[in-house]
């Protein structure tokens, strides 16, 4: 048992602690779980303080069914780490923003919530295909009932439509897995990619390509690429304040993790031949997605369609197959989860006290509560990519490496960064400044202790990783590495893990009725 | 030559139902009133030991091979026995309900089951018949066992015409085997279409096809599932509970074994026609179940898209498509048998309550009722950690092994149609706010305490260590 696992099984035991404490004790039981969760995934950076491991740590791999042998594989890697500890990190603030917000069914929201972070943790460190897909699915249930319980007015439309969108694209995904299982006769992604690299499994490049597509659409859902990106707006204006930081800040990066980590190493060809229309895809959304936030009169879905712009970015970077471009997109992914989840916490800070999403309702915040509005002016600032801020380094290292693929995309994805100014700034001015209306003179109050509690943290984070980005970026650039190196030298040698009739029966599946008769 | 004392021991379960079938019947004739509550607990005391026996029986042959103890075959009467001990327990409650605590309720369950002991061990296509005549039999009274209900006398009648009419296309095929083959032993009828010389596979073909379409009635695959509907809505919640799976499971149980065993070697002929089946069937369920308001009848087309996904099992015609079909069935028996028991509890006196809106707020009345319906529902989706997950998984599996890419695209994007109407019984469970119909809940009686819980328990088990019950199933050879 390492640390991985207690990180991992903590939340599911905190989960079926919660179902059975008294309902009062739920806000306070699940700070102290989503607390003690962070607190041990801290003792996962032990072996990246110092050195940068290449391989797996924390791995452990035992049997969970044996036959189709699927294995209980997880292990951290320089990019799982920092996904991890982005969702450790949110869901005690997720708890403390929903402290007042949620008044009914409190148990069970609380308990959602920690069982949303057991499958998002378990998503990020699975090496089983298999297990990565149980945790796919598996976090999408909790999230359902999130926003379809304790959303807004047409919640029910927006969650249905989550599901079945997500729930489409993953259908696809569980189909190419079983494809690759029945020709390698393994679950295991590093035992898979090997016999795909080592030409030991070879796929015509239509069957590459179709498998490439059936991963991607899953992962494209998520992520959300335009134009599959409609699921997301409604489920981030109808979710809690809480659910639309979990969805944005770690939900979406389920996505883009997916296509970085599993997508484009196991299909690089496919990969390299669909380059040019899926980048052209993400310069769209980036694009599309700014051009809509600019005009939304809500401010949710201001911040949503911001969301697709700025996922874009990290979509480009994947496919821009350079190191800065993949080194951007990991940062982007971190800062956008810190950057728009705070944002998400401050638009519901705003809608505590207005009870309004409409940006029409406000105006003249600033005089109100001051305080509100220097850290929704930082993360504003964070968010639009300005220096020594967090998303910076990402969108800067994205551009570069867009520009070395082909210099047009980071032309046009630059675009995008002056249009997120426009938006954000524009936003920024119609709540802020201004004269304050009597409503809001009246609802509007500075942040309180519990409200600075949850913000000061993210805050932190965005001078953190804007001015150190190098306490980062190394482990991300190491495991990069890794992955470029692997897209580029499609043969390798099959590693001693394989199982020994992996690259014997690739032909006959394996069955426990052979041995029985 | 007598049968010796093994091959009366390979029997015993079916013995052992019918005497307690029969003591039932006596003691409701001789016992007063009042003491005619040990029926229930007589019916689980004899299903139990009939499980017990069927259990631990001796594999091999009994009565001139007229009946095969292997384990596919007391794999499936493990299964039905269980299916009729769940039924017994969420049906007792609903009895002194509707104020007929009658013991020939219990007495035509067990013969149902009894009947389906029969099919599923049988090894030759009279006894197969027999066992779906004493089965279908008794099925047909007891969709209609509330006979003052006209919704019940609909359901038995409808039932009860189109399955005979079903039943003849069945016999019908047996007599041309038997006209062709000169045997009804189904390992001799694949030895004579194997033997050189055998020239008459387009009439083995039409055979195939009349019993395909016979058996298709039952398992209700489309085109031949139109009764379904109308028979679950009508029927009495528990009956309809047992129609759907227990019948269900035995005849997809005969169907695998006359299609991998007899015609095993004419597979080529009749692969394509019961591929376009099941998809047929998948599409018909889900997309027909998409729009009902009434929840017994969704969850009926529910059940003909299930289905739809054991036939893809079939059309794949291999070991490991009938191992994922057994796996499937058991799965999808004790999450439909859960989840019919959660609609009876609902429904209350006179099934008033059996719209899906009247679901409303029944998490914050009933949270436990809710949360195993949610059990329930996830599995009928297919989300991991439940049994009807790996059911799927292994299904579409045996498909790709199979090489059937197509079928398995469109089975899987079937199943994510297929979430939108279980979902939709989720979103008024827990967030509309409840309405009349959930107020004065009663508790939950005790029978139907243990089915729902037993259910969800091994819907639960099935999805975390499928290996149980796959292991198993695995193990079967159907040659």
């Amino acid at each position: 048992m390492t640390t991985l696992d207690l990180v991992l099984f903590l939340p599911l035991i905190g989960f079926l602690l919660m179902l059975v404490i008294p309902k009062d004790l739920s806000r306070m039981a699940a700070l102290t779980i989503s607390l003690a969760v962070f607190a041990a995934s801290l003792a996962l950076l032990a072996p990246y303080w110092f050195a940068y491991p290449t391989g797996y740590t924390f791995e452990t791999n035992i049997s969970w069914i044996n036959y189709p042998p699927i294995h209980y594989h997880v292990g951290l890697d320089g990019l799982s780490l920092w996904l991890v500890l982005l969702s450790t990190f949110l869901t005690p603030i997720a708890v403390v923003v929903s402290w007042k917000y949620i008044d009914h069914r409190v148990k069970e929201y609380f308990a959602f919530l920690i069982l949303l972070e057991f499958g998002l943790i378990g998503v990020f460190i699975s090496i089983d295909l298999f297990l990565f897909y149980v945790f796919w699915e598996l976090a999408l249930v909790p999230m359902y009932f999130l926003i379809g319980i304790w959303g807004h007015d047409r919640r029910i439309y927006a969650t249905v439509k989550f599901f079945l969108y997500t729930m489409a694209g993953s259908v696809l995904m569980l189909g190419a897995i079983i494809y690759l299982y029945n020709q390698t006769g393994t679950f295991d992604y590093n035992v898979i990619r090997n016999l795909i690299a080592s030409g030991h499994l070879a796929l015509t490049s239509r069957a590459e390509m179709l498998l490439f597509l059936a991963f991607f659409i899953a992962f494209a859902v998520k992520v959300p690429l335009f134009p599959l990106h409609t699921w997301l707006p409604d489920a981030h204006v109808e979710a809690p304040t809480a659910g639309s930081v979990m969805l944005a800040s770690v939900m979406l990066k389920m996505g883009t993790y997916g296509l970085l980590r599993l997508c484009v190493p196991l299909f690089p060809n496919a990969a390299h031949q669909s380059a040019p229309w899926v980048n052209a895809l993400a310069i769209t959304g980036i694009i599309f997605g700014a051009l809509v936030a600019l005009v939304q009169p809500n401010m949710k879905k201001l911040v949503a369609y911001s969301s697709v712009s700025h996922l874009g970015f990290v979509v480009l970077g994947i496919f821009s197959f350079t190191q800065q471009g993949l080194d951007g997109a990991v940062y982007i992914m971190l800062a956008h989860g810190i950057a728009t989840g705070a944002l998400f916490v401050l638009v519901g800070f705003l809608y505590e006290r207005r009870h309004s999403l409409e940006i029409s309702a406000y105006g003249g915040v600033a005089t109100a509560a001051p305080n509100l509005a220097i850290v929704f002016s930082i993360t504003t600032l964070a968010s639009i990519g300005l220096p020594m801020l967090s998303n910076f380094v990402g969108e800067y290292l994205v551009l570069q490496g867009a520009a070395q693929a082909n210099f047009n995309y980071a032309v046009a994805a630059a675009l995008g960064v002056i249009l997120s100014a426009c938006y954000m700034l524009w936003l920024y001015q119609r709540i802020f400044f201004g004269k304050p209306s009597e409503s809001v003179t009246h609802h509007v109050f500075d942040l309180t202790p519990r409200e600075w509690a949850a913000i000061l943290p993210l805050l932190a984070l965005m001078f953190w990783m804007g001015s150190f980005s190098q306490t980062f970026m190394p482990a991300i650039t190491t495991q990069n590495a890794v992955i470029l190196q692997q897209m580029q030298q499609p043969s390798q040698p099959v590693v001693a893990r394989a199982p020994r009739r992996a690259a014997s029966t690739l032909v006959s599946p394996p069955s426990a009725s052979q041995e029985a008769r | 030559m007598m049968p010796t004392t093994p091959e009366y021991m390979r029997f015993l379960p079916e013995m052992i139902l019918t005497i307690t079938g029969i003591l039932i019947m006596f003691l409701e004739a001789v016992l007063p009133d009042g003491k005619k509550t040990i029926f229930a607990p007589l019916s689980i005391l004899g299903l139990a030991a009939a499980m017990i026996a069927a259990a631990t029986s001796d594999p091999g042959t009994a009565f001139h091979d007229m009946l095969i103890v292997d384990t596919f075959g007391t794999f499936f009467r493990v299964l039905v026995i269980g299916v009729g001990i769940l039924a017994v327990f969420s049906s007792s409650e609903y009895l002194t309900r509707e104020n007929t605590p009658g013991g020939e309720f219990y007495a035509l369950l067990i013969f149902s089951v009894m009947g389906q002991c029969v099919m599923v061990t049988a090894n030759e296509l009279i006894m197969i018949f027999i066992g779906l005549e004493i089965s279908s039999i008794a099925s047909y009274i007891l969709a209609g066992y509330l006979r003052e209900d006209p919704r019940n006398n609909e359901s038995a009648l409808k039932y009860f015409l189109l399955g005979s009419f079903a039943t003849g296309f069945l016999l019908y095929g047996v007599s041309w085997i038997y006209g062709i083959t000169g045997v009804t032993n189904l390992e001799l009828v694949r030895h004579a279409i194997e033997t050189p010389g055998f020239d008459s596979f387009a009439l083995a073909g039409v055979a195939a096809a009349l019993i395909f379409v016979g058996l298709g009635f039952k398992i209700s695959a489309a085109p031949f599932q139109v009764w379904a509907p109308d028979v679950y809505q009508g029927a009495p919640a528990p009956v309809s509970a047992f129609l759907s799976v227990g019948p269900k499971a035995a005849a997809f149980a005969i169907l695998l074994r006359i299609f991998l065993t007899a015609f095993g070697p004419i597979a080529d002929r009749w692969t394509p026609f019961v591929w376009s089946c099941a998809l047929a069937t998948m599409i018909v369920g889900n997309f027909a179940a998409l729009k009902q308001t009434n929840i017994k009848r969704m969850l009926a087309y529910s059940s003909i898209a299930h289905a739809g996904y054991v036939l893809v099992a079939v059309t794949a015609h291999s070991d490991t498509g009938a191992a994922a079909a057994m796996f499937y069935l058991a799965a999808y028996a004790l999450t439909n048998i859960g989840a019919f028991a959660v609609v009876t509890y609902f429904a209350r006196k006179g099934e008033q309550y059996v719209s899906i809106d009247d679901f409303a707020g029944l998490s914050q009345r009933q949270p436990m009722m809710a949360a195993m319906m949610t059990i329930f529902l996830l599995s009928l989706i297919g989300v991991p950690l439940t049994g009807g997950f790996f059911g799927k998984f292994y299904i579409f599996k045996s498909a790709l092994d199979a090489n059937l890419y197509w079928l398995t695209i469109l089975g899987l994007l079937n199943s994510a149609v297929a979430a939108y109407y279980y979902l939709h019984i989720l979103v008024v469970m827990y967030m509309k706010e409840p309405g009349e119909s959930s107020e004065n809940l009663p508790p939950v009686g005790f029978g139907l305490k243990v089915a729902v819980y037993a259910s969800a328990l091994g819907t639960l088990i099935l999805g975390i260590f499928p290996g149980l019950i796959l292991d198993y199933a695995s193990r079967t050879v159907l040659k």
